[in-house]
């Protein structure tokens, strides 16, 4: 393994990989934040998450083209998606609120496809991406380089991050989306209007998705297929993180986007996706043996 | 809403009509003074940039040919006219719509897919009906050892994309006095038929200098993340890196390269035309070198269209944008067929393939010629390098515009 | 087996066998016809009757595929000889890997058994395009079939249409067996049916193993067929395949015998449409689909017909 023997002789190397191990694991977070949200509160695995993600980059894409410095578009990239998730909700979303999971997955699965051939067609299948212009922080004499775009991008999550910890704890609007997630019924009868609490819900998904969208215009690339990847990773994330542990999914993110990064340096980039899926089956497995010897099981 | 209009929707929707209101018509592809070819390209998927590029080189080569009043064959006047099928960039697709097009449309001729994992699942079939297929987008060269007889490509073979960069990179150490089997090599490509074949290119020509090859990694198609690649770089610090991942490739290879910081004296790429990167990247972009099969700057000519830059402006008023070389290749799929229907006189396919087997002609973009194996030997590759936000062509000498900054200035000496 | 009954059976049959002569422009269509058929009734096996909604199925038909498109490279055996060893060997190993992983996987319960079944499908994909041997990201070649223009179709045909009708009369006479309850048991209330004594994991892994078998055999046919084996798109399908044959059997009507087959029948008639007419659009008019399925028929056709006209489907549906 040469690729070790390298880890070894350039120790600044670790601090490179680690360093954009977290900061692509901060999108990751990001993303699964709404996810998380969405998951506990509406009993929906949204699958079409990645594709929101998607247009948010575009939002920005397209307000860049028209002359705005597209740090500022972040916040306004939230600000579209927002009201695109709202819109979602009342068009398709809300008839899979009370249904089984597993319609959930399979119906926005179809809407994951429908969006990304409607983005093909309106926005050009063209890989497309935003100047940042921000340029990069340098480190231990050129050796560690980061974007400042991607720093950025773990600032926002951690903002995000908190902002929902306070926003559910203490705002009334919170109190209403977490009563709703513990009991629709009960809710309902108490006066919440349910309804509006999952559409609210959706929407600032939508607008947590679009503003990772948006940083990923200026980091990377934006396309219409790149949604798989964002809705895969943050399923994952959630997944160890567990539903409503907003500190473990940045946490859980972090740690993926690290591990991704070292498999892709120490096995090779052609291994690096095999072996992320291969350790969520893993980790899927290990949890279940886990919960097995006090006779219950993930659910 | 110009977009939408003139999107596939509304062709299908005409199609439809008309299917509807005369099936008969719609079945019969071959009608008296028409012909008919067909195509499978990739509208949606992940090759539809490029699947894109195909279709418009088809449709303005149809064009322009319809225009001069069609092509004459045994002293009578035929249309051209292309069937389209959507292989939604998968093999599988491909293959089943090739045989759809021949079985169930009647096609006589195919012009090819875009990618080279694509053409060689519909190779099989086009050459079990004995059909020709004259393609500008398959570049492997195990197409061409297959002995295949119906399969004709006017393109270069896609192992000498960076062939010539990694020579002049070996060329211009030669002249700064330096020992050029000291060059280090660093190569990350995308797992797919062309791309590892532009890395077996790149590998031969490395190993005939001596050179080493210090970092290998194939990417994964669904890449939108190369730092665990770049910092392997970093650290082994190469005098040449190569990526090659179609257009998505160019663009993340640049991107990251500077935002990360990584200096190589050589950055060489391919499809940086299609990906645009001198336009969209700015100053990142700046001394990337591009292998490239056809630019608009060359003083090759034809009687359809012109001289090569008469073919670009023709092509910017058309689609609006800058022709890519892949819809220069794929235009000139379409030529080599129709100087194939003339010089044999008949619509015969096996008489076609022969004239197409005997074909000597030169177009805008480039000379084309056939050995037995059925590519084009008399066309080379061109390389340019971003220079002051332009592409300029650097190799072979007989064409450049400019001499080659190798190597390229480290980041903190650029603007 | 009524009069009745036995005349559909045989009308099918009759027309089954002589389609391939009726309409020989759509041979292979129809040939993935019957795998699409093969597709549905196998996620049944699991999704329908035991509860369990897997994405991953496809990983059995990928290995099946490179199994056999192996053993036809290098095993030096005539056409059909390797043809048809390679198909053995596919199912092998494809119900080895089913029997290896299925204690551990299947131990998931819900949508974690499905994301997981999902993650073993696209690490599978993307292991077979970084492994050399297997042609890695180019994909692998088969053999060409030996006979005239337009034969190979016709041959292939019936080898997945036998594929098929095997698969469907086993699964019959499987669900008619106690097999067939103790699955019908782990779908209803998984804990109880262990507390009353079914070996659920046992149970579990053998029906996991029964649709790996007729993947796998499915394979080797279906990559000879295409000519050409893409590790990501043709053998390990998962965003195409993998989600369709959810679909077709939902479509259908899960956890019945006809539903599948119907579904599937109907699925692939709509695709080969949209594919036809909406060129370039036909994926979101798929989009639409898929959510139109979901959300308006989440019983699937049988399940809409025996609540709409009670009388008439539901006792007839045999379980």
């Amino acid at each position: 393994m040469s690729s070790l023997t390298l880890l070894y002789d350039a120790p600044a190397l670790w601090l490179q990989i680690i360093a954009d191990g977290i900061l692509v694991g901060a999108i990751f977070a990001l993303v699964a934040f709404g996810m998380a949200l969405v998951w506990g509160v509406m009993n929906v695995i949204n699958i079409a998450q990645g594709e929101l993600v998607m247009l948010g980059g575009y939002v920005v894409i397209y307000l860049a083209k028209a002359g705005m410095n597209p740090v500022l578009a972040v916040p306004l990239a939230a600000a579209v998606m927002f009201a695109f998730g709202w819109i979602l909700y009342r068009l398709v979303i809300f008839r899979i609120v009370d249904k089984d999971l597993f319609i959930s997955i399979l119906a926005t699965f179809g809407l994951s496809i429908l969006i990304q051939q409607l983005a093909n067609e309106i926005f050009g299948a063209n890989v497309q991406s935003v100047q940042s212009g921000l340029g990069s922080f340098i480190f231990a004499d050129g050796m560690v380089a980061v974007g400042k775009v991607k720093v950025l991008a773990l600032a926002v999550a951690i903002v995000v991050g908190a902002a929902l910890f306070f926003f559910l704890g203490k705002s009334r609007l919170g109190q209403a989306i977490r009563a709703t997630s513990q009991n629709a019924r009960a809710a309902r009868i108490l006066g919440i209007d349910t309804d509006r609490v999952y559409a609210l819900t959706f929407a600032v998904n939508a607008a947590i998705c679009g503003a990772a969208g948006a940083l990923v215009a200026m980091t990377w690339i934006i396309h219409p297929y790149l949604g798989l990847t964002y809705t895969l990773r943050s399923f994952m994330i959630v997944i160890v993180a567990g539903l409503g542990n907003i500190a473990g999914v940045l946490f859980a993110g972090v740690g993926l986007g690290v591990a991704e990064n070292l498999a892709g340096f120490v096995f090779g980039a052609e291994y690096q996706t095999a072996f992320i899926f291969a350790l969520l089956v893993v980790i899927l497995v290990i949890r279940n043996l886990l919960l097995r010897r006090s006779r219950r099981y993930l659910k | 809403m110009i977009r939408i209009l003139r999107s596939p929707f509304s062709q299908a929707l005409t199609a439809l009509a008309v299917a509807a209101a005369f099936p008969a018509a719609a079945q019969q592809a071959a009608s008296a003074d028409t012909i008919t070819l067909g195509a499978a390209v990739s509208l949606t998927g992940k090759y539809s940039t490029n699947g894109k590029n195909t279709q418009d080189g088809y449709e303005l080569a149809v064009k322009r040919i319809n225009e001069m009043g069609g092509v004459k064959v045994a002293g009578k006047l035929h249309k051209l006219k292309v069937i389209y099928y959507d292989d939604e960039s998968t093999s599988a697709r491909g293959a089943q719509l090739v045989e759809r097009l021949i079985r169930q449309d009647g096609v006589q001729f195919v012009l090819g897919p875009y990618s080279s994992g694509l053409t060689k699942a519909i190779a099989p079939v086009t050459e079990k009906y004995g059909i020709p297929m004259v393609e500008g987008n398959g570049a492997d060269r195990d197409l061409f050892t297959k002995g295949y007889k119906y399969l004709f490509a006017v393109l270069n073979t896609s192992d000498y994309y960076l062939r010539s960069a990694i020579q002049i990179a070996a060329e211009n150490t030669k002249m700064a006095g330096k020992d050029p089997a000291k060059l280090k090599v660093a190569i990350a490509v995308e797992n797919d038929n062309f791309s590892k074949d532009v890395r077996d290119g790149v590998e031969e020509d490395a190993k005939k200098y001596g050179m080493k090859i210090v970092v290998d990694d194939k990417l994964p198609p669904e890449l939108n993340d190369m730092s665990a690649t770049l910092a392997k770089v970093k650290a082994l610090k190469p005098d040449i890196l190569v990526v090659s991942g179609h257009a998505k490739g160019a663009t993340l290879a640049v991107r990251q390269v500077s935002q990360a910081q990584v200096y190589v004296p050589m950055l060489a790429l391919t499809h940086c035309d299609s990906a645009q990167i001198a336009e969209k990247l700015g100053k990142a972009a700046e001394y990337a070198t591009c292998g490239s099969q056809w630019d608009r700057h060359l003083a090759y000519k034809d009687k359809w269209f012109g001289s090569a830059d008469d073919y670009a402006k023709r092509f910017e008023t058309e689609f609006k944008y800058d022709p890519p070389y892949q819809a220069a290749e794929s235009t000139a799929s379409v030529l080599a067929f129709v100087d194939a229907f003339e010089r044999a006189g008949s619509l015969d396919k096996a008489k076609v393939r022969d004239a197409l087997a005997a074909t000597d002609l030169m177009t805008f973009y480039g000379p084309i010629k056939f050995d037995k194996t059925g590519k084009n030997i008399a066309k080379s590759m061109v390389l340019y390098q971003v220079q002051g936000g332009d592409y300029k062509v650097v190799a072979p000498s007989k064409w450049a515009e400019a001499k080659i900054v190798f190597p390229a200035p480290p980041w903190d000496q650029r603007k | 087996m009524s009069a009745r009954t036995a005349a559909l059976y045989s009308a099918t049959l009759a027309a089954a066998i002589a389609a391939p002569w009726l309409a020989p422009e759509i041979v292979t269509q129809l040939a993935f016809l019957w795998l699409m058929i093969l597709f549905a009734l196998t996620w049944d096996i699991l999704g329908g009757q035991m509860g369990y909604n897997s994405f991953g199925n496809v990983v059995f038909f990928g290995i099946g595929m490179y199994a056999c498109a192996v053993v036809q490279r290098d095993s030096g055996l005539g056409y059909y000889a390797a043809l048809f060893a390679g198909m053995g060997l596919g199912a092998l190993l494809a119900v080895a890997t089913a029997g290896l992983l299925g204690p551990a996987v299947l131990g998931l319960r819900g949508h974690y058994f499905a994301i997981g079944t999902l993650g073993l499908g696209v690490a599978a994909g993307d292991l077979a395009a970084a492994i050399e041997y297997i042609g890695a990201g180019s994909g692998m070649a088969p053999p060409l079939y030996p006979g005239e223009v337009g034969a190979s179709q016709r041959f292939f045909y019936f080898v997945l249409m036998a594929l098929a009708m095997a698969t469907f009369a086993f699964l019959r006479w499987l669900y008619s067996r106690r097999f067939g309850l103790a699955l019908n048991a782990i779908r209803d209330d998984e804990d109880k049916a262990e507390a009353m004594g079914v070996h659920t994991t046992r149970y579990k892994t053998v029906a996991w193993c029964i649709a790996a078998f007729f993947l796998g055999l499915a394979g080797g046919p279906v990559g000879s067929l295409v000519g050409f084996i893409d590790p990501r798109e043709l053998a390990f399908a998962g965003s195409t395949f993998g989600v369709w044959m959810v679909l077709m059997a939902i479509l259908g009507g899960r956890g019945t015998i006809w539903g599948p087959v119907i579904g599937a029948a109907i699925f692939h008639l709509t695709q080969e449409l949209f594919w036809t007419y909406l060129l370039g659009w036909q994926r979101v008019a798929m989009g639409v689909l898929i959510v139109a399925i979901v959300l308006f028929f989440p019983q699937g056709l049988i399940g809409w017909l025996r609540h709409t006209w009670p009388q008439r489907f539901a006792a007839q549906e045999m379980k």
